[in-house]
């Protein structure tokens, strides 16, 4: 048998199996202490593979990222610059435009995916196709973004007016007259944005549906009979019971989607690169790290997103301790 | 020579000692890299590069007989996100053997940082130099060493058209005016007279950049054009502004489908109304690999299209070319890797690519060409009086990429001609400067 | 069907008596107003459009993918329906023909299985802790991990890459599974902390009034409760790493390239200039459908009932 075969499966029943035993050993080892000790370590105990991971993976880099952005371009011999490759995000143009793209990309694309998600998912909720439904809204989730790229070059191709459309979206308004639009090279209005933030919606509103449709199959149905008993409409069951309940989830779905738009790097990178004014400052960032060199002005604009979370992290602290005192 | 001596051990391991002798003397390279190469039997070389797709198929085939004759394996990894993978391996060490470079920029860097290996005890230097052109070997050098060879090359600025609508190969413009006044003469009942098309994802506007170096370089010269890339002249320098003028006022204005089409035509597909009816437009510029791409690579080389090369616009600086090619450089010394390398600047080596189509050597003693039009096209690489390597891809990356995003702007009517040079000297003043 | 296994299941803890395993499974007979009011055949043409509009893209590209490839930049996918009807299987025989895409095939499995698996579970111990256990700076501690889903990968690439090669795995299967359970793990923990959390404090008190250990309640209780978002987050999980190709490139293709997954392979199919991108078509739906079988296989979790009951008390 193929000697990496072995190793997989060793790795896929052997890792569960390590961690049941770290869990197993930890709590022996812990029945050794008194109550008051136990109380204060275990939860360490059960957090360090995770932590271990993260600090490996995650933090120490970005513990780096941090430290390099107060140094200069060259990762030979690195010099200390201050505050100089901020000072540069934040009077460049370009970075700031790139900036103001990422703003919209977190409004408009954690609304729609996540409204999108949610009417899908109750929508779907109420009809016998609905694993055939789902799956359907699901499929472009699977699709991996070079091959999205391609898909969306059908949709938004551009072909001069009074020739033959291409592209699926300026031959359907053709049909009524209008077009054809350049969709993904026009910068007014921040068109080509807008036109690559639905590409966005397309991908990942399966995503928001999987994840609220699965809240939504733990609401308890004596609830919702109790309410229908009572001579609720669908309407008012859905807005007292059906959505305060999915409050959390919808909390971390769009959490996920801020997220996202934050980090939208692959589909601005394959299909403009950032021209037209759809720049974005993830995009920024492997340019200015991979292409041109520069370690120190990269690093900075990672800082930038860091901080960005900061108010979507402080809110969610706050989301915790609410729900920690209700349930 | 050299594959010789390889198939002698392969044939006579026995006597491995006698044909070493016999190798070394039969051998132009130095002695030292045929006598470990018997040893490459079972060796890889990783070699990692931006070719996919036909390309790739191409350079597999082109490492065969080495393979064969070493016994050694070529491991090809093809990416596109050549600067991400190689910017990551330099700087934790972690590498291929030998690899594509994104351009002469990052060579010099990774030069510099110790992690490319000079080549110049790798290579027979001398044979090297003659058999390629003075610009390319110029580019695969810095600090006096040679870091990057040219596996093959592409002419660029050539002028595609149909002949169904007017066969110029018999008397082709010879002067820009000529090329424009012809082009009213002989426009028919085409719709334009270019065609322009400067969508290419991640690196758009390019194609833009390319028809400005053409036009500096023969309203300025080589020596302006030289100046002008290695960020010593400005941007708004009245030598350079012309070739934005130019641009926009011969050809912008007078592109198929107007500006907007022309920023997103895809330059694969910009060709096509060359041959659509009623003809969309005369006249295609774009480099020599565009018959491997897009409706080209369907159509008939000769009858349904063909080139003329770009025309001279002031007479002082006739006869200037300018083109473009990949740069390959080498991180690990081994001997597999070093016999690979020296093997792929080889004339025969380059034939096969060449054979195949789509490139053009950058050895001018590979000319096994498969048509007219390649062959025409490597003749122009070859008699040019003075070639000039591609001014965008010897820039600073920073300032490339610029350039790219300013032929965008520009052609598009968001910004003038004043305001992107404007953009570009700041983009200028830092890209230089560290 | 599925969640019969729970009541079972938990029938066997101490804490069994606060699940409610029989109305459950009448509840799930009867669970939703299925052909109730007024409202059904707009409903139904809602829906109908939702899904005409989602699936014209993946259509378009499925029908481009039979086309030959000079007439995909003239004429519109929609005009293949009309005579002359060109189509054909070259796109697909190309993508096939491609060397090493079987072994990359394998690749691509041997890489996305473990590194779905070990981050499930280390996530799912560390997001009970974070649900259930008390400890200072429980809060903050949790915030960090979930902001650490804003780090842009790109940023961990070099120090990461630095580290592998001193420990003599670069090019191996394992720096791709550690490295994707790293960058996975927020996520995970995320999605699962909050699933975790949302379970009634009383089944656990319940449980811990009978004398139930951490261990007895993880095991017993919460990750049975978790099936559906364990089940999310697999099928998450699997297509990110699936469709990854940057992490593969770096972590395997830089040392050890007969490693390289499937998305390597798709990648190659064009060339530097962008020629061969119609090839990409094909390429899609061929390393799409695994992730759509994993989809199908794990959708039936998704079903109202497993956790229902347990929500009574």
């Amino acid at each position: 048998m193929d000697s990496r075969l072995i190793t997989a499966i060793e790795v896929v029943v052997g890792v569960p199996a390590v961690l049941v035993l770290y869990i197993w050993s930890t709590e022996r080892l812990l029945s050794f202490t008194s109550e008051r000790w136990r109380r204060r370590i275990r939860p360490w105990l059960w957090l360090l593979p995770a932590l271990g991971f993260l600090g490996f993976f995650l933090i120490y880099p970005t513990i780096r990222t941090i430290i390099r952005s107060f140094q200069s371009k060259n990762e030979l011999a690195p010099e200390w610059v201050g505050l100089k490759n901020y000072r540069w995000f934040f009077t460049n143009s370009d970075a700031l435009s790139a900036l103001t793209n990422n703003v919209l990309w977190v409004v408009f694309l954690t609304l729609f995916v996540v409204g999108g998600g949610l009417l899908i998912a109750v929508l779907v909720d109420r009809v016998r196709y609905e694993s055939i439904a789902k799956s359907v809204i699901f499929l472009p989730l699977a699709i991996s973004m070079v091959a999205a790229g391609v898909i969306w070059k059908f949709m938004y191709d551009f072909k001069p007016p009074g020739t033959q459309q291409t592209g699926t979206l300026n031959a359907a308004i053709g049909g009524v007259g209008l077009g054809p639009v350049a969709w993904l090279q026009s910068p007014g209005w921040r068109l080509s944005t807008f036109a690559m933030i639905m590409i966005m919606v397309w991908m990942w509103t399966g995503f928001a549906m999987v994840i609220i449709s699965a809240a939504l199959k733990a609401i308890p149905l004596e609830l919702l009979e109790a309410a229908r008993v009572d001579g609720a409409s669908e309407w008012q069951m859905f807005w007292r019971i059906t959505f305060p309940l999915l409050g959390p989830t919808l909390a971390v779905v769009a959490t996920t989607m801020i997220i996202t738009s934050l980090k939208t790097f692959d589909i601005v990178y394959t299909l403009t690169n950032g021209n037209y004014d759809t720049d974005v400052i993830a995009n920024l960032m492997v340019k200015e790290m991979f292409t041109f060199g520069d370690f120190g002005r990269a690093s900075a604009v990672a800082v930038v997103l860091l901080l960005a979370i900061v108010p979507i992290m402080a809110f969610n602290i706050r989301r915790f301790r609410a729900q920690e005192a209700v349930r | 020579m050299m594959p010789r001596s390889f198939r002698l051990h392969r044939l006579v391991p026995a006597v491995a000692a006698f044909s070493l002798g016999v190798a070394a003397l039969a051998s132009c390279g130095g002695d030292d890299e045929s006598s470990s190469s018997g040893d490459l039997n079972g060796k890889t070389v990783n070699v990692i590069g931006t070719w996919g797709g036909d390309e790739q198929k191409a350079f597999l085939q082109m490492v065969k007989p080495w393979e064969d004759q070493t016994g050694a394996k070529v491991k090809y990894t093809g990416t596109r996100d050549i600067n991400t993978v190689l910017t990551t391996g330099v700087a934790s060490g972690v590498l291929p053997d030998l690899a594509g470079l994104p351009g002469p920029g990052q060579m010099a860097e990774y030069a510099q940082s110790g992690a490319l290996k000079p080549l110049d005890d790798v290579l027979d230097i001398q044979t090297y130099t003659s058999e390629t052109a003075p610009a390319l070997v110029q580019l695969g050098q810095t600090n006096g060493k040679t870091y990057g060879v040219f596996i093959k090359s592409a002419v660029k600025g050539l002028m595609w058209y149909s002949p169904k609508l007017h066969d110029y190969l018999a008397s082709p413009p010879a002067t820009w005016d000529d090329l424009m006044s012809q082009a009213k003469a002989n426009q028919g009942n085409a719709k334009s007279i270019w065609c322009l098309g400067l969508e290419s994802g991640a690196a758009s506007g390019w194609p833009g950049t390319d028809w400005i170096e053409d036009l500096v370089l023969r309203t300025a010269g080589s020596d302006v054009y030289t100046q002008w890339y290695e960020g010593k002249i400005k941007w708004s320098d009245p030598q350079i502004k012309k070739a934005f003028d130019m641009y926009m006022s011969d050809v912008v204005a007078n592109t198929y489908g107007g500006p907007k089409t022309a920023v997103a035509t895809n330059f694969e597909a910009a060709g096509d109304p060359l041959f659509a009816n009623p003809p969309g437009c005369e006249f295609l510029h774009q480099a020599s690999f565009i018959t491997g791409l897009g409706k080209f690579k369907s159509l008939e080389a000769g009858t349904d299209y063909n080139f003329f090369p770009f025309p001279d616009i002031d007479p002082q600086f006739a006869g200037s070319v300018s083109g473009a090619g990949d740069l390959f450089g080498m991180f690990h010394d081994t001997p597999a890797a070093k016999s690979l390398i020296k093997y792929l600047v080889t004339a025969p080596a380059q034939d096969i690519w060449v054979k195949i189509g789509g490139a053009l050597s950058a050895n001018k003693n590979a000319t096994d060409y498969p048509d007219d039009i390649s062959k025409r096209s490597a003749e122009i690489l070859a008699n040019a009086k003075t070639f000039v390597f591609d001014a965008s891809d010897s820039m600073p990356t920073a300032m490339n990429d610029a350039f790219w995003k300013a032929m965008v702007a520009l052609t598009n009517g968001s910004k003038s001609v004043d305001q992107v040079l404007a953009d570009l000297d700041s983009a200028q003043a830092d890209a230089y400067a560290s | 069907m599925t969640d019969a296994a729970l009541p079972a299941d938990s029938a066997a803890t101490p804490a069994g008596t606060v699940l409610a395993p029989p109305a459950a499974t009448t509840a799930v007979a009867q669970r939703t107003p299925r052909g109730r009011g007024p409202g059904r055949p707009i409903l139904h043409i809602a829906i109908a459009i939702i899904l005409i509009v989602w699936a014209v893209p993946t259509i378009g590209l499925l029908v481009s993918s039979f086309r030959p490839a000079d007439e995909l930049s003239t004429s519109g996918w929609w005009t293949a329906f009309a005579p002359p009807f060109h189509f054909t299987m070259q796109n697909y025989s190309d993508v096939l023909s491609q060397q090493g895409i079987g072994a990359a095939f394998v690749n691509s499995l041997f890489i996305a299985i473990p590194a779905t698996i070990i981050p499930l579970f280390v996530a799912a111990v560390a997001a009970y802790a974070f649900a259930w256990m008390e400890f200072p700076g429980r809060d903050v501690l949790f915030v960090v991990v979930v902001g650490l889903l804003v780090v842009p990968l790109q940023t961990t690439l070099i120090p990461i890459l630095k580290a592998f090669a001193q420990w003599g795995i670069t090019g191996e299967f394992l720096a791709v599974w550690l490295a994707h359970t790293g960058y996975g793990l927020p996520f995970a923990i995320f999605l699962l902390r909050n699933f975790m959390g949302s379970l009634p404090r009383s089944v656990f008190e319940a449980a811990a009034i009978d004398g139930a250990s951490h261990v007895t309640a993880f095991f017993r209780l919460a990750i049975p409760m978790c099936v559906p978002a364990l089940a999310a987050l697999a099928i998450f999980q699997f297509l990110f790493v699936w469709n990854d190709l940057l992490v593969a490139l770096i972590y395997i293709g830089l040392a050890n390239p007969d490693n390289l997954p499937l998305t390597a392979t798709m990648a190659n199919l064009v060339n530097s200039l962008g020629g061969g991108w119609y090839l990409l078509g094909a390429a899609a739906f061929l390393s799409m459908a695994l992730p759509l079988v994993v989809f199908f296989a794990l959708q039936r979790y998704f079903v109202r009932g497993i956790v229902g009951g347990a929500v009574k008390g």
